[in-house]
C-alpha cells in the first residue's frame, strides 16, 4: 500500500513538473519579448525590415513569417502525392506482406534521419540539380528547401493517414464492392470521406514539423532576410533566423528573437490544437 | 487527505526545481579553485582550445571554454556565470556602462578576415578598397568587369556572375569585415554600417565559417569573407588587399601581426582595420578576453580569482603566444603584451590587489 502511494506521488510530481516547465517556457517567451512589443508594437509582426546594425536597429517578423508559411505550405503540397499514395498502399492495398513491411521500415528510417543529414543531401545533391535545371542561379532558396522539407515530412503525413485508412470499417467497403464499385470508386467514395479528417490531421502534424524545421532549411534557403519575390527566390524562416542569430544577439535584437520564438510557438500551438480537435472528431 | 496529497506533490516538484539552481553558490570564499570557465567568441576558439588544453595538462587546473559567440560571452560575464568572457569586438563605452562592474580587456591574439572566392582556374586576385565596395555592395556584378580587370592586368577573368556570400549568424568576423568596409567606403558606412549582423543589399548567407566556405566552394563565381584561421587552415584561394599605404598585402600570419605595429591605447580597445602599418594586412583585428576588475563576485574564492589572473597572464606570455601561428592566428606584438600585463595588474579582490 505504502509503495503504491509513493509511486503515485512520484508519477504526479513528474507530471506537474512537466506542466510547470511548459508554463515556464511560455512565461519566459512572453516576458522576454515584452521590450520588443513595447518598442515596435504590432508593427513587429507586419514590418518587413530586419536591420540589426547598431544605431539603426529595426526588427520586423514579416519576411520570416512569410518564408516559414511559404516553405511549409509548398512542402505540404509537394509531399501530398507521395504521402497519400504510400498511405493508401499501406492502409488499403497491401496491409501486410513483405513489400509492406519493407516500405514501412523505409518510411520509419526516413523519419529517423537527422535533419542536418537532409541538409547536406540537399546541399550536395538537390542544389546542383536546381542549378542545372536553371531554376535559379545558385540553387538556394524557398523551392530547394521546400523540396527537401517535403521528403522529410512524408513519414509524418503518411503513417497517421495509413492508420486512419486502415481503420475504415470493412463492412462499408464490402458493401460498396457488393454494389459493384471498383477499387478506385471505393477509395474515392468510401475511404476518403471516412478517413478524410484523420488524413487531414496527419498533414497538420506534418505541417507543424515543417514549420519548426531549422537545420536543413538554414543550409538551403539562402538566409536572406527579405520577403521572397517568387518561389525560387532566397528567403528565411523564423526557426532558421533564431538559430542563426541567437548567438551574438543582445538588447533589442535578443528580445526580438524571443518574440519571434513566441510567434512560432503560437503558430505551432494553434496547428497542433487544430490537428488534435480534428482527430477527436473522427475518433468520437 | 486529498489536499495533503496535492501539497506533497507540489513540494516535491518545487524541491526538484530549486535543487537545480543551488549547486553553484556553495563555494566558500576560502575554497580552492577547481576549474576556470570561460565562454564567448568562436573565432579564436581553436587557439583557446589548444592552449587551455596545454594549461590544464601542465598546471593541473581544468580550464574549459565554450564557444558560444561573442554576444553570449558578454552575456555570460554580465550574468556572472563565468570567470572570463571572450569577444571579437571590444565593448563600446555604452556597453561597458551597462555591465554590473568594471570590465577589463585583455587581447589574446590577432586574427584577420580574408576575401575568398571561387573562380575557375583559381587566379590570384588583387582588390582595392573601391573594388571591395563595388563587389560586396552589388555594384560590380560580373567577374570580367573592366574595374576588376584594371587592377588585375593579365589575369584571365571569366564572364561569370558574382555571387556574394555572407554570414547568416551574428559574428565577430562580420563585425571586423564591416568595420573595415565602413572605414574605406563612405557609402558602405552610410547604407550598411558595421556590426555583427547586417542588412545586406545582395547575396546569400550561410552559417559559420564552414558554411560560408562550403557555399563558396560549391558556387562558381562566389566571393565571401572568412575568418583567416579557417581560410589558412583550409588553403582557400584569397585575395590580396590594398592597404592604406598603397601596398597589396596577401593575408598571412606575418602581415596580420604587422597590422598591430601602430599605437595602441592603454585599455587596448582599438580596431586595427585599415591599419596605417606599411606591411599590415588591412582587415586584421585583436580578439579579447574580458573579465571583471573586481574579482570577488558571485561567491568566488580568492584562489579562483588568483588562478584566473594567472591563466590570463599565461595566455599573453611567450609559451602560449608561440602556439598562435600553429593554429593560424598571429601572435601579439610586444607592445600589446606590455599593455595587457599592466591591465592585469590592476585586478582586485575585495578592493585589494591580487
Amino acid at each position: 500500500m505504502k509503495s503504491e502511494k509513493l509511486f503515485q506521488y512520484f508519477l504526479k510530481s513528474g507530471g506537474i513538473l512537466i506542466l510547470m516547465m511548459a508554463i515556464g517556457i511560455v512565461a519566459t517567451l512572453i516576458m522576454g519579448s515584452i521590450p520588443t512589443f513595447k518598442e515596435f508594437g504590432f508593427k513587429f509582426i507586419f514590418s518587413s525590415n530586419w536591420n540589426p546594425t547598431e544605431g539603426r536597429e529595426s526588427y520586423g517578423a514579416l519576411p520570416f513569417i512569410i518564408g516559414t508559411i511559404l516553405t511549409s505550405v509548398l512542402a505540404l503540397i509537394m509531399t501530398f502525392p507521395f504521402a497519400f499514395s504510400i498511405a493508401l498502399f499501406l492502409g488499403e492495398y497491401f496491409k501486410e506482406g513483405r513489400m509492406a513491411s519493407i516500405l514501412k521500415s523505409m518510411i520509419d528510417l526516413l523519419a529517423g534521419i537527422p535533419s542536418v543529414v537532409y541538409g547536406l543531401w540537399g546541399f550536395y545533391t538537390i542544389k546542383p540539380w536546381i542549378v542545372e535545371l536553371g531554376l535559379n542561379a545558385q540553387g538556394f532558396g524557398i523551392f530547394t528547401s521546400s523540396l527537401v522539407l517535403a521528403i522529410m515530412i512524408i513519414p509524418y503525413a503518411s503513417s497517421l493517414s495509413a492508420e486512419v485508412i486502415n481503420m475504415v470499417p470493412a463492412n462499408l467497403k464490402e458493401a460498396a464492392y457488393s454494389l459493384g464499385a471498383t477499387r478506385f470508386e471505393v477509395v474515392k467514395n468510401v475511404i476518403i470521406p471516412n478517413a478524410g479528417s484523420g488524413i487531414f490531421a496527419g498533414y497538420i502534424l506534418a505541417f507543424g514539423r515543417a514549420i519548426g524545421e531549422t537545420m536543413a532549411v538554414t543550409m538551403l534557403i539562402g538566409n536572406s532576410n527579405q520577403i521572397p519575390s517568387n518561389l525560387f527566390d532566397l528567403g528565411n524562416t523564423m526557426a532558421s533566423l533564431i538559430a542563426n542569430q541567437f548567438g551574438e544577439a543582445e538588447g533589442l535584437k535578443y528580445t526580438s528573437l524571443v518574440a519571434m520564438g513566441l510567434l512560432l510557438f503560437i503558430i505551432t500551438g494553434i496547428l497542433n490544437l487544430a490537428g488534435k480537435m480534428i482527430m477527436k472528431k473522427i475518433t468520437a | 487527505m486529498k489536499k495533503i496529497q496535492v501539497l506533497l506533490v507540489a513540494i516535491i516538484s518545487l524541491a526538484l526545481i530549486t535543487s537545480c539552481g543551488n549547486s553553484g553558490k556553495k563555494n566558500a570564499e576560502a575554497g580552492k579553485a577547481k576549474a576556470i570557465t570561460g565562454a564567448g567568441a568562436t573565432f579564436p576558439q581553436p587557439f583557446y582550445n589548444t592552449i587551455f588544453k596545454a594549461y590544464t595538462k601542465s598546471k593541473g587546473l581544468l580550464v574549459t571554454y565554450g564557444g558560444i559567440g561573442s554576444g553570449g560571452g558578454i552575456r555570460s560575464l554580465k550574468d556572472k556565470i563565468v570567470d572570463f568572457g571572450a569577444t571579437d569586438a571590444f565593448l563600446s563605452d555604452k556597453k561597458l556602462s551597462e555591465m554590473p562592474g568594471d570590465v577589463l580587456h585583455i587581447p589574446s591574439c590577432l586574427g584577420a578576415v580574408v576575401a575568398a572566392y571561387n573562380i575557375p582556374g583559381k587566379p590570384e586576385l588583387k582588390f582595392t578598397p573601391e573594388l571591395m565596395e563595388g563587389i560586396f555592395m552589388g555594384k560590380i556584378t560580373k567577374w570580367n568587369d573592366a574595374k576588376i580587370a584594371q587592377v588585375n592586368p593579365g589575369v584571365n577573368l571569366p564572364d561569370l556572375a558574382i555571387t556574394v556570400v555572407y554570414r547568416s549568424d551574428g559574428s565577430g568576423t562580420t563585425f571586423i569585415f564591416s568595420d573595415y568596409m565602413s572605414k574605406v567606403s563612405s557609402e558602405w558606412k552610410e547604407k550598411i554600417g558595421a556590426g555583427k549582423a547586417l542588412q545586406w543589399p545582395v547575396g546569400i548567407a550561410a552559417k559559420g565559417n564552414p558554411g560560408v566556405a562550403g557555399t563558396i566552394s560549391a558556387t562558381e563565381g562566389a566571393i565571401g569573407y572568412i575568418g583567416s584561421e579557417y581560410a589558412f587552415a583550409q588553403g582557400i584561394p584569397m585575395a590580396s588587399i590594398q592597404n592604406q599605404a598603397g601596398n597589396f598585402i596577401k593575408p598571412s600570419v606575418e602581415s596580420v601581426s604587422a597590422s598591430a605595429a601602430g599605437d595602441i591605447p592603454d585599455d587596448t580597445r582599438v580596431t586595427l582595420t585599415n591599419t596605417t602599418a606599411e606591411q599590415g594586412y588591412p582587415i586584421s583585428s585583436f580578439t579579447w578576453l574580458i573579465l571583471y576588475k573586481e574579482q570577488a563576485y558571485n561567491g568566488r574564492s580568492k584562489d579562483q580569482a588568483m588562478q584566473t589572473k594567472q591563466l590570463l597572464k599565461w595566455v599573453i606570455g611567450q609559451e602560449a603566444q608561440l602556439q598562435t601561428s600553429k593554429v593560424h592566428y598571429a601572435p601579439l606584438p610586444e607592445k600589446a603584451v606590455l599593455k595587457a600585463n599592466r591591465i592585469l595588474d590592476v585586478i582586485t579582490y575585495n578592493g585589494r590587489g591580487l
